[in-house]
Order: C-alpha cells, then sequence, then structure tokens
C-alpha cells in the first residue's frame, strides 16, 4: 500500500515554570492507505500531544521545536497553523475524534447547526445540501431516526450518541485519515464494542486510514494491523500486531503485557507489575527513560544516551540495548 | 470478634433500593428508580466476590447498602449472622468497623489536609481500636508496612504520593480496624496500567496472609474481575443475571448479557482476537427509571423470544452452584 502520511523526528515541547517538558521527543511513523495503526501508551506518554502536533493544535506553552509531517507532498509543520492551506487539510482531510463526547461538542448548537458547519466550509455545501448530507451520516452511524433528531442538542444523546455524533462529524468530508483519541475510553463496555467496530466499518466504507490512540492493549491487537509502544514521549517498539504480541522485544512491552489480568488466561496466574513509576517528564536524563523501571538493565543502558531504533526484522524495531530475546522465550 | 465463625459472612435476601423520583413544589413522589430490584447472593468468608455490570446497573448501590450508607427499600442484609438492614445509626458503628471500603478515585478519596498517617490512623480513634498513642502509632506504621510504604512517610501528605500509593493509603486505611470484608468499589480503574497490576497483586498477597478476609470486588473490566475473583455476579439494570465460579463465567457463560459481555472485551492477544466470535448488541443500557417489562435485557438481546417480555426470569440454580436469569437457558 502506498504510504500516506509520514511524520519524522516529531518533537513537542511545553515551556512551564517547573521546567522543559519534552512531551514528544523525536518520534517517527507513518500510515499506509487504508490501514489500521494502533498508538499505545499509558497516561503523558505524548500519544495525544502527537496527534495534536500532527494537526497543528498544540497551544501556548507548548511548541512543534522540529520534525516533519509528510501529507501529499508536502509538509504540514511548514504550513500557518490558521492559515487557509492547514485549514483545508485539518477536519478536511485529516480529522480527529476525542476522548470526551461529553465535552467535545457544543452545547448550545444543535448537532445540525454543528455538522452542517463543516461541510459548508470545507465542501462549499448549500444548507439544504448539508442537511441531507448530515442526515445520511447520522443514519450510517447507527443514530435510529436520524431525521426526526438532526435539532436536537447533545445533551438530548447519550454517551454512546454523541461519540456516534463525533464519528459522522469526523466522517463528515470524506477524510483520508481518521485519528481516534481514546475514543471509547469513557464509556460502558458494550458500548466500547459497538463504536470500535462502527469506527472499522466506517473507514473500511469511506476508504480512510484509522490511527488509534489508546492505553489499551486488548483494543489494538483485535483492530490495529501495525503498533507504535510510546514510553516517555518516545516510540520504544514498533511492529505489524503479531511481532508486537506474537515476539515483544522491548522491555515495556515485555512488561505491559505480563502485567494486564486476561480473560483467557490461566487460573492462578500472578501478575508481573512493573516496578516503580511512570517517569516525570520535566528534565529527563539523557539515558533511557524506561531504565529504572527496566529489568534487562545492562551496563551500556547507564552509560549511552537513549537507544536508537535498532531494526529486528521486516517491520519490527525496538529502541533497546538489551537482548531481551533469550529472557523472554 | 467473639461472634460464631459460619461459613457465610454476607448473605443479601431479596435486596431492593429505590430513588424516589419527586417533582413540584411539595415534592410529591412521582416515580422510582430502581436501582437494585431484588438482589440475593451469599459471600463466603475468605472469597472475592465480583460484581460486573456497566455504569447505572446498581453495583455500586448495592456497596453502599452494605455499608448502609443507605437504607434498603427492601430485603434483608445479613453480615455475620446479624440483620443490619434496620439496624439504628448508634449501633452501626460496631458493623462498620468490620466492613470497610476502597474507593475509585485515590486523588479525591483522601482528605488532602491531613497527613498520610492521620488518614490511615483515623479509623483507630473512631473505633477507639488502640488505647495509648504508641500503639496508635505503632499500628499506623505496621499498617504502612503491610501496603509496602515506607513507615516514614506517615507525615507526608497526600499530594506528596502517586496514583499507586495514594491507592495503597486508601487500602490501609481500608485495613485499619482489620475488617473481616473489604468492598472495592473500582479501586484500580483511575489508575495506569503499570500500576495496576502492583494494587492487584497487593489486594491478593493481603487476602492470603489475613486469614478470613473477604472482598466484594466491584469494577466493570471483566478481565480484573476475572483475574482477582473466585465467583462472580454480572449484573444488568439493578438485577443479577449470572453467578457463578469466574472460571465457569468465562468457559460456559449462559445468559445472553455475559456472552455479550464477555465478547466485548478484546484479549490482548492477536491470535485468539482472529477467532473470537464478537456478539455486539443492539441500543444501549435502558434508564433504570422506566426498565423494559419482564426481562430487562429482551429489547437488546439477541435470543429474545416474546415470552422474554412477560415475567422477570428468576435467578435458577443449573447445577455447581451455576445460577443464571433467563428462560432460553
Amino acid at each position: 500500500m502506498a504510504e500516506l502520511l509520514r511524520v519524522e523526528n516529531l518533537k513537542t515541547q511545553f515551556h512551564t515554570d517547573s521546567g522543559l517538558v519534552k512531551a514528544v521527543d523525536g518520534i517517527s511513523y507513518h500510515i499506509d492507505e487504508l490501514e489500521i495503526i494502533g498508538l499505545v501508551g499509558e497516561s503523558g506518554c505524548g500519544k495525544s500531544v502527537s496527534q495534536l502536533s500532527v494537526m497543528q493544535l498544540i497551544n501556548a506553552p507548548g511548541k512543534i521545536v522540529g520534525g516533519e509531517v509528510i501529507f501529499e507532498g508536502r509538509d504540514l509543520l511548514k504550513l500557518k497553523a490558521h492559515g487557509p492551506e492547514m485549514r483545508s487539510v485539518r477536519g478536511a482531510k485529516i480529522a480527529m475524534i476525542f476522548q470526551e463526547p461529553m465535552t467535545s461538542l457544543n452545547p448550545v448548537l444543535t448537532i445540525n447547526q454543528q455538522l452542517t458547519e463543516m461541510l459548508e466550509l470545507h465542501l462549499g455545501m448549500s444548507s439544504k445540501e448539508a442537511r441531507e448530507r448530515v442526515i445520511e451520516l447520522l443514519g450510517m452511524v447507527g443514530i435510529p431516526s436520524a431525521k426526526s433528531r438532526v435539532d436536537d442538542y447533545p445533551h438530548q444523546f447519550s454517551g454512546g450518541m454523541r461519540q456516534r455524533v463525533m464519528i459522522a462529524m469526523a466522517l463528515s468530508c470524506n477524510p483520508e485519515i481518521l485519528i481516534a483519541d481514546e475514543p471509547t475510553t469513557a464509556l460502558d463496555v458494550t458500548t466500547q464494542a459497538q463504536l470500535l467496530e462502527l469506527m472499522r466499518d466506517m473507514v473500511e466504507q469511506f476508504k480512510a486510514s484509522l490511527v488509534i490512540v489508546t492505553h489499551n492493549l486488548g483494543v489494538v491487537a483485535r483492530y490495529a494491523q501495525r503498533i507504535y509502544i510510546m514510553y516517555a514521549g518516545r516510540i520504544v517498539e514498533e511492529g505489524t500486531t503479531k511481532d508486537i504480541f506474537g515476539n515483544p522485544r522491548h522491555p515495556y512491552t515485555i512488561g505491559l503485557l505480563k502485567c494486564i489480568p486476561r480473560l483467557d488466561e490461566e487460573e492462578g496466574r500472578k501478575l508481573v507489575p512493573i516496578k516503580g513509576l511512570p517517569p516525570n517528564l520535566i528534565n529527563m536524563p539523557p539515558t533511557c527513560a524506561f531504565l529504572p523501571r527496566c529489568s534487562y538493565n545492562i551496563e551500556r543502558c547507564s552509560q549511552e544516551p537513549w537507544p536508537p531504533l535498532k531494526h529486528l526484522h521486516d517491520q519490527h524495531y525496538i529502541s533497546c540495548y538489551a537482548d531481551t530475546e533469550e529472557k523472554n522465550r | 470478634m467473639n461472634r460464631p465463625q459460619n461459613d457465610t459472612i454476607l448473605d443479601i435476601k431479596d435486596l431492593k433500593m429505590y430513588f424516589p423520583v419527586t417533582r413540584g413544589l411539595l415534592r410529591r413522589k412521582v416515580a422510582d428508580v430502581k436501582a437494585v430490584d431484588g438482589v440475593t447472593f451469599k459471600i463466603r468468608r475468605g472469597e472475592t466476590l465480583g460484581l460486573v455490570g456497566e455504569s447505572g446497573c446498581g453495583k455500586t448501590t448495592i456497596g453502599r447498602c452494605i455499608l448502609r450508607l443507605y437504607k434498603p427499600t427492601g430485603g434483608q442484609i445479613l453480615f455475620d449472622g446479624e440483620d443490619i438492614t434496620s439496624l439504628p445509626d448508634k449501633n452501626l458503628r460496631g458493623v462498620r468497623s468490620n466492613i470497610a471500603l476502597i474507593f475509585q478515585d485515590p486523588y479525591s478519596s483522601l482528605d488532602p489536609r491531613q497527613s498520610a498517617g492521620g488518614i490511615v490512623g483515623e479509623p483507630l480513634d473512631i473505633h477507639h481500636w488502640v488505647g495509648t498513642h504508641s500503639e496508635h502509632k505503632d499500628r499506623v506504621e505496621q499498617l504502612f508496612r503491610l501496603v509496602g510504604l515506607d513507615p516514614s512517610m506517615t507525615n507526608r501528605f497526600p499530594h506528596e504520593f502517586s496514583g499507586g500509593q495514594r491507592q495503597r493509603i486508601g487500602v490501609a486505611r481500608a485495613l485499619a480496624c482489620d475488617p473481616s470484608l473489604i468492598i472495592c468499589d473500582e479501586p484500580i480503574s483511575a489508575l495506569d496500567v503499570s500500576i495496576q497490576a502492583q494494587i492487584i497483586n497487593l489486594l491478593e498477597e493481603l487476602q492470603e496472609g489475613i486469614k478470613g478476609l473477604t472482598y466484594l470486588f466491584i469494577a466493570h473490566d471483566l478481565s480484573v474481575v476475572k483475574h482477582i475473583s473466585d465467583r462472580v455476579a454480572v449484573m444488568y439494570l439493578g438485577h443479577i443475571v449470572e453467578i457463578t465460579s469466574s472460571r465457569e463465567l468465562y468457559e460456559n457463560p449462559l445468559h445472553p448479557y455475559t456472552k455479550a459481555l464477555l465478547s466485548a472485551v478484546p484479549i490482548a492477544d492477536p491470535f485468539v482476537e482472529e477467532k473470537r466470535e464478537r456478539i455486539i448488541l443492539k441500543g444501549e443500557v435502558p434508564t433504570p427509571l422506566n426498565p423494559p417489562p419482564g426481562c430487562s435485557f429482551h429489547p437488546r438481546c439477541f435470543m429474545a423470544i416474546p415470552e422474554c417480555s412477560q415475567a422477570v426470569p428468576p435467578l435458577r440454580d443449573i447445577g455447581g452452584g451455576h445460577k443464571v436469569a433467563c428462560i432460553r437457558v
């Protein structure tokens, strides 16, 4: 498949009173056409900030300090954040679904007003055409009697329904890439399953690519084709879903898989927690940020800077000096 | 502590908790929210019973009824053979030293202006558990060590601790008066993935170390509940729809809602995920203000027949302690 978006060495930093926070510290990834990728990490690892950076939605005190986002042959980071060119991309060609369906819709505007705005702005539709399209979209995402509900306000919808509206909104301009930032975290289990299936079907139907940003390894195991594991602002392991789960090689990935309970586990299985805490991103040491929690910890780790991504095979890369293969078997 | 030791620590019979909905100046009662509507189960001494269900199914309400934070509308709660359903407030204190609660949010459940030692030691004062000042100090330090915190940290304040450490303080507080039953209400859902395992293991180790310690583990995450529980009760709209051992629940789920709930939880393994059957439910959980007639699950059920809307199905034992409330089983 052809490559759709390539992010190279993206760096986003926040200048805070207590110091410099390198929220995203040189990450590179790519998305192919019609692909579903997963971006996995714990809170504060920079997974959301990296996606907001791609969309140029970073506000002060945050700043994108380096890197490239290549989309349709140009570097999006060279475009002015509020210029017409970036606007024609943001929301139209790259759309985003946010975590909180409660807060990401405007409570004082009807669903129709919020959704037609995009269609009129990006596609130049008349308000009548836009309304027709909105009703059609709402029907597609499974909102019953869309025609009568299009003039309702967000509070008249349940959480799951609001997230469906968000999906309809994100798809309204036929985007090429859909970024879903923890799309189902705030929702109930059965609703989560409904929405993830819906999202997968919709990107297939709209021939779009999907980026799932999540902390839930199960979700990416089910839906993603390739996975990037993030820790403290960097990608520590990348590979196909089968590489990551079948042969995890970075100590952090291995640790994560050992510390989550699984439905199909043997009775009496003990979880092996990762010791210590996720790092504070302020004034980080130059060495590997996972080092204090790592059980492999070789001499080289504390002497050399953060290891660069090392190619293992095919699409599988890790950022680690230690030989994790043998111990893991 | 001199009560006869029997096998059942908690016996709940036909528990009902209705919350009135009032309207108008005179606060006339216009309806009831049937949060818990006829729930019956037992917890054996030393076991862990998991209570799962989606938001609004009444699982937290059951926990609060057991602590008598609510006065139940109907039914009976027998704790250690004693009926505590309508115990007057002045007699409740003795019961409450025997039943403790661990809360979901380790940030809002600790008083920010009280030191960690003060928080953990407060139950000791309230229940006159220790005599002298030095006994008090010893007990607090002992509790800190028990949950894996450094006793030298008793003078610190909650904001100086991480989320996982705060939850440990919550656990220490719950253990202070040597309770026989701890109600854990979503104790890990606010924590990071790599920290969750630490708290799960702590709870398991405590149960191994303290003879007869019983947990009622309330959570929405089925894989966590299955991991920690001996038996699991699945709730839907104020009713228990299935209750059985956690192994049987995963290997042989009988109620259609349990099947759907299990299939909605993704397993972090793409090789397993490929082969799993997925049941995606229609619609969302209805409001408990106006639940559907008969089996409250029938409008979403993939096995429903017309008879399902006629009467509420009773919880039947189908052998080996596996109980299910469904006429199609």
